[in-house]
């Protein structure tokens, strides 16, 4: 068994956790993700209206051109179900990860809960700075640096197969 | 055992187990797959969930899913000669919907749309549907509204100042001049209350189409002249209350003809405004003087009072030339409800308010309240308004069996104490706290179940549509279909029948309040007592 920092070794209780950690985080994804698709006249411009903060202009006109919006909501929905996918199946993990934080990191600055932010869409609880989805953004980071798709996933399979 | 879970990434070809796929590494690379059925039932079981539910109410409503557009395709190649009379607020608006707006209305537009890209104004407008008409004659009693008139009516391009106007229109001083020009068909009339009738009248003697702001009329007596020449000209009448055209009537109406609500006992019309402008204190223009406005044309068959720039920009305050909130705003409601039901004129009418906040030398009311109540139908219809705060209050029809309130949208709702509906409430198929039915204007679906982000969205009016099509001017439909029917020799949807209901129902509330009493509607001998 050789250390190694990019895979560092875990104990049966730590891959216990930190498995479900991705399974669950990847159910949130593919759930939102399959929540969209399944409803044909969803679409994020209500949400990217609602953005707040130095970012919200450049959210406003993505919303505002029809065929942009377009795009927006396809890469929205086959990012959300890919990630999601890719985390409960423990395939590609590190790129499912990285992608989860990239999207949620824009979920998170679209409607930053800065002081003094109000938004129209109601949210489910207070936040000040922190708000679930920096934890889910963190949590995923934590995924990253502890990956486990080579242990419990196919990534396991494929790395046997390279 | 720690480490037990670490996995050599190093050496991959010196290493031999790197090739080798065990049991093990077979059962821990799926383990996860399960997963993915699990989420795919519950999807699978909450749509079913949602969709039984979707079903069982629609089943009950009935309703086509999209609502249904009134107008029919009409030949419009055979040009429509125009001419209006009155040229201020609501006379510019009537002008744009009929496809001329001022330069610098476009000016402002554009500059609007510069600004914000969510204003679609300038957009919407050079959308709209060319009618194919043209201004031949303005007359406005005030010299720069009548400038400013022609130079619309000459506007035939849509262009800001600048552009290449056509013809302009001719100017009239007087409106008996502009309603007997042979080159004039039809005649939209935009003056204050005391002159519709007048304007309306002599344009139907000479045979011209018309248009009329609302009320109708501004007394009693001029109702019924207005409706019988009208009647007896056969001219194609339209009185403007564009509130039929909103997207949401004809929806309310498929859901009132399936009597979905069951007996209905109470409706609450309501208009809440807290502005100036709402209160009618309307800008003085700093131009106007006794000398570019005709001071004895605007008193009309009013009583004499000494010239006023207040009166002549404010006239909605004073009853000498207006029916105050029962003509401008109780008309709205009344004429949708009219429209969505037929109830035609009350039996009776109890007004009671009064000038609690604009205390500006007013002597209409800007708090008002008014019960129409029709006895055959065991209706009352309670109008209740405000001009001094804006909470949205909207119009809620109520039934015994479910409730319709309409907003920004329109929403039914269960009664939990239904008749007809206790079977599925109790069943659990309708649930009586949550809209069985919305519909959002500008989304083209009908849907048993909207988000709440919708819901939230709809309230405020967010909701334009920029997935599906434009957003178009009420105004413009209603002028629309008055042009339509002008050509296909019919009457619209606000014809003189309705107008004669609209206006003795105003005249009836604001009777009652100015003489503090009941007033009665004697049918037989069509009569207000």
């Amino acid at each position: 068994m050789v250390k190694n920092s990019l895979f560092p070794q875990l104990s049966d209780i730590q891959t216990f956790f930190l498995v479900t950690l991705r399974v669950f985080i990847g159910w949130h994804f593919l759930y939102e993700g399959m929540v969209k698709i399944l409803d044909p006249n969803w679409s994020s411009f209500e949400y990217l209206m609602d953005s707040k903060g130095i970012f919200s202009a450049m959210f406003e006109s993505l919303a505002s051109n029809p065929g942009v919006l377009k795009v927006v909501d396809f890469m929205n929905i086959w990012g959300l179900i890919l990630i999601g996918s890719g985390l409960i199946l423990g395939i590609f993990t590190k790129f499912s990860t990285i992608s989860g934080i990239i999207l949620l990191l824009l979920y998170y600055f679209s409607h930053p809960p800065f002081l003094g932010l109000e938004y129209i869409m109601s949210q489910e609880g207070n936040y000040l700075i922190v708000n679930k989805t920096l934890v889910e953004t963190l949590a995923l980071a934590v995924l990253y640096v502890f990956p486990t798709g080579h242990i419990i996933g196919l990534d396991r399979i494929i790395s046997k197969l390279t | 055992m720690k480490g037990r879970n670490a996995i050599n990434k190093s050496g991959k070809k010196s290493d031999r187990t790197t090739k080798l796929i065990g049991r093990r590494d077979l059962l821990k690379g799926l383990a996860t797959i399960p997963v993915l059925g699990a989420i795919a039932y519950g999807i699978y079981r909450k749509k079913r969930l949602y969709a039984d539910y979707r079903n069982n109410i629609l089943d009950e409503l009935n309703i086509s899913p999209l609502p249904v557009k009134l107008s029919a395709k009409v030949n419009k190649d055979k040009l429509i000669r125009l001419g209006i009379v009155g040229f201020g607020i609501r006379g510019r608006d009537l002008l744009r919907a009929a496809g001329f707006a001022e330069p610098q209305w476009i000016d402002d537009a554009k500059k609007a749309a510069k600004e914000n890209r969510l204003d679609t104004t300038y957009e919407d407008y050079m959308h709209q549907e060319d009618l194919n008409v043209v201004i031949n004659g303005v007359c406005d009693i005030f010299d720069v509204h009548a400038k400013e008139g022609l130079l619309a009516g000459a506007n035939i391009n849509r262009e800001g100042s600048g552009g290449k106007p056509g013809p302009p229109p001719k100017r009239y001083l007087t409106y008996k001049e502009l309603v007997s020009s042979p080159d004039i068909d039809a005649v939209i009339v935009a003056t204050p209350d005391h002159w519709h009738a007048p304007v309306s009248i002599e344009a139907a003697k000479n045979g011209k189409h018309v248009y009329c702001e609302k009320p109708m009329t501004w007394s009693v007596q001029e109702t019924y002249d207005m409706a019988k020449i009208i009647r007896e000209s056969g001219i194609t009448f339209q009185l403007g209350h564009q509130g039929v055209q909103n997207e949401f009537f004809s929806v309310a109406k498929q859901i009132l003809d399936e009597n979905i609500l069951g007996k209905i006992s109470l409706i609450e019309l309501t208009t809440n405004r807290n502005s100036p402008n709402g209160a009618w204190v309307y800008p003085i223009h700093p131009d106007a003087n006794p000398e570019n406005i005709d001071w004895a044309q605007f008193i009309g068959q009013a009583p004499f009072h000494k010239f006023s720039l207040e009166r002549f920009f404010r006239w909605r305050c004073w009853w000498d030339y207006s029916l105050g909130i029962s003509g401008d705003l109780m008309t709205h409601e009344y004429d949708l409800m009219n429209q969505l039901m037929n109830i035609g004129i009350p039996h009776s009418a109890v007004s009671s308010g009064g000038i609690y906040f604009f205390k500006d030398g007013r002597t209409v009311p800007d708090v008002i309240q008014t019960a129409l109540e029709y006895p055959e139908e065991d209706l009352t219809l309670l109008y209740s308004a405000t001009l001094s705060s804006e909470v949205h209050r909207g119009t809620i029809i109520m039934g015994h069996d479910a409730s319709i309130e309409i907003k920004d949208g329109l929403s039914v709702r269960v009664e939990p104490n239904s008749t007809r509906f206790k079977e599925k409430i109790k069943k659990g198929a309708i649930n009586p706290f949550i809209p069985i039915y919305n519909y959002i204007p500008g989304q083209n679906r009908i849907d048993g179940i909207v988000t709440p982000t919708e819901q939230y969205f709809a309230q405020r009016g967010l909701l334009y549509t920029y997935r599906d099509g434009k957003r178009v001017d009420t105004t413009f439909l209603h002028i629309k279909e008055w042009i339509d029917s002008i050509r296909s020799n019919t009457q619209p949807s606000c014809n003189i029948h309705k107008g004669f209901e609209e206006a003795i129902t105003a005249h009836m509330g604001a009777i009652s309040y100015r003489e503090n009493r009941k007033v009665f509607w004697d049918n037989d001998r069509k009569i207000i007592v």
